[in-house]
């Protein structure tokens, strides 16, 4: 169903795996919805929910964050940190009206190009679905925290 | 020199803010003697008209507790802010929204759906709703707006400095006012408590690991406390980590755990987030169904992390149905 709607979608992409599978997928001339707006921090553990929650209402209608394999996170732990804090904080979207579907994690390796495509033109196609998010509480200029 | 004039009052509060200045004890006498209390409706008698009788800044400071739901506590904030010098936030609620913000979980409708139709304790004969306006034989009447969110005080008007805490302790109250009549206040905006996290004043700190990890979290009901042991090390949901000090840790030394009353520390903007990250991090697991079961010890995520803090947050409230959508200017 195309209801003429197109997602506003945030990425947080780590440095060291994520960011450079974008990098492969874009020198590879890889095709793929253009709705992410891509973040990059140099570990997905670096990204506080208050980052995620921040993107939720100034616009964005969904937050992808893109981490390392577990096991192979460039800093040991950081991405287990990711893990841990996107469960719960799910759960607790859940309880503001948003979808928990519309926070993914996704763990893509610098290798894994075409892998970097299928999730951004899934996770779009997906938030096509969900709809914009209702309701956004600041419009999209007015930007003071 | 004149003794300063000061006011107080209560916006939607539970009262405990105005008990706090009761509290002070044989302080409050200091205070009393030191200032002049020109409006405070808890405890004496002057009117609103009063206070519309006074010239602009008039009133040295406005003491003002409570959260805003009321178009009546708004105007009464906003009166309050022509007629002082400086307002000062008093008490979670002000500064954050307070557990009275946990209303923005649920939605207007809801709430007077349930107060005045649902309730166990509602009779069927008793089903009728206020009306903010209703024509009686003697005239019309008029009630306050119930808004569809609740709100800080600073989202309606200038707020000078912030006293955090539900409540306040006497011991920040007595400084702020000591600051006050010394003219040592520090830069506006300032939230007049602690610099650092809670865990520096608690006198579990020592006992706090250097790389804390937990395999399973426990509420207070759950467990005998280890009353020599760090909380959080035991498992126990204690947010002192990313909560404002300068309550000197009274909740712990009395064997309950930190719930974040004094808010965040400086440069967090989202108290809620924060902690979230805080306690979710330190689960010492890797797997996602095991950190699913080990979650279920916090059953409402949003009434544990953003407690005292839901209106201040980045989202502010639940998204609202369709149907009872207003703009929350």
């Amino acid at each position: 169903m195309n209801n003429g709607f197109s997602p506003s979608i945030v990425g947080f992409f780590c440095n060291w795996c994520t960011y450079l599978a974008t990098d492969l997928a874009g020198t590879s001339r890889m095709k793929y919805a253009p709705n992410v707006r891509v973040v990059r921090t140099m570990c997905s553990g670096r990204v506080d929910p208050q980052m995620v929650l921040w993107a939720f209402r100034h616009g964005a209608d969904g937050v992808l964050i893109g981490g390392c394999h577990p096991g192979d996170c460039h800093y040991q732990e950081g991405n287990y940190k990711t893990l841990r804090r996107t469960i719960m904080l799910r759960k607790m979207l859940a309880q503001f009206g948003i979808e928990p579907e519309r926070l993914r994690l996704e763990w893509i390796s610098a290798a894994e190009g075409g892998r970097l495509r299928d999730v951004m033109n899934e996770f779009t196609e997906q938030i096509r679905r969900l709809g914009p998010l209702p309701e956004k509480v600041e419009k999209r200029e007015a930007v003071a925290a | 020199m004149a003794k300063p004039k000061v006011a107080f009052y209560w916006c939607a509060s539970c009262g405990g803010c105005e008990e706090a200045i009761v509290d002070l004890a044989e302080g409050v006498l200091k205070v009393v003697e030191a200032v002049d209390i020109v409006f405070w409706p808890v405890a004496l008698d002057f009117k609103r008209s009063d206070v519309e009788a006074m010239s602009d800044g008039a009133i040295d400071v406005a003491f003002i507790n409570g959260a805003i739901r009321l178009s009546e506590q708004e105007a009464m904030a906003r009166l309050l802010r022509q007629k002082s010098k400086l307002v000062i936030a008093y008490g979670a609620c002000a500064y954050q929204g307070g557990i009275p913000g946990l209303a923005n979980l649920t939605e207007k409708e809801a709430i007077l759906e349930y107060v005045y139709h649902q309730s166990p304790s509602t009779t069927d004969g008793a089903a009728t709703r206020p009306q903010q306006h209703i024509k009686v034989p003697e005239g019309e009447l008029e009630l306050p707006e119930f808004y569809d969110a609740v709100k800080t005080l600073d989202e309606v008007v200038d707020v000078d400095y912030y006293l955090p805490g539900c409540p306040p302790t006497g011991k920040i109250t007595f400084q702020a006012i000591e600051a006050i009549l010394k003219g040592e206040l520090p830069e506006k905006g300032a939230v007049l408590a602690g610099d650092r996290a809670l865990c520096y004043e608690c006198e579990l700190n020592p006992t706090k690991p250097e790389k804390l990890l937990v395999s399973e979290l426990k509420r207070v009901h759950q467990v005998i406390l280890d009353r020599d042991k760090c909380l959080l090390a035991q498992g126990i949901l204690c947010l002192g980590p990313v909560t404002r000090g300068g309550c000197e840790a009274q909740c712990v030394k009395g064997g309950m755990p930190c719930t974040g009353c004094f808010g965040p520390v400086e440069r967090v903007r989202d108290y809620g987030g924060k902690a979230l990250s805080a306690v979710a991090s330190i689960v010492d697991s890797t797997d996602e169904k095991v950190l699913a079961k080990v979650f279920e010890a916090i059953p409402d995520p949003a009434g544990t992390f953003y407690r005292y803090s839901l209106p201040s947050s980045l989202l502010r409230r639940r998204r609202m149905a369709v149907s009872s959508r207003q703009e929350i200017s």
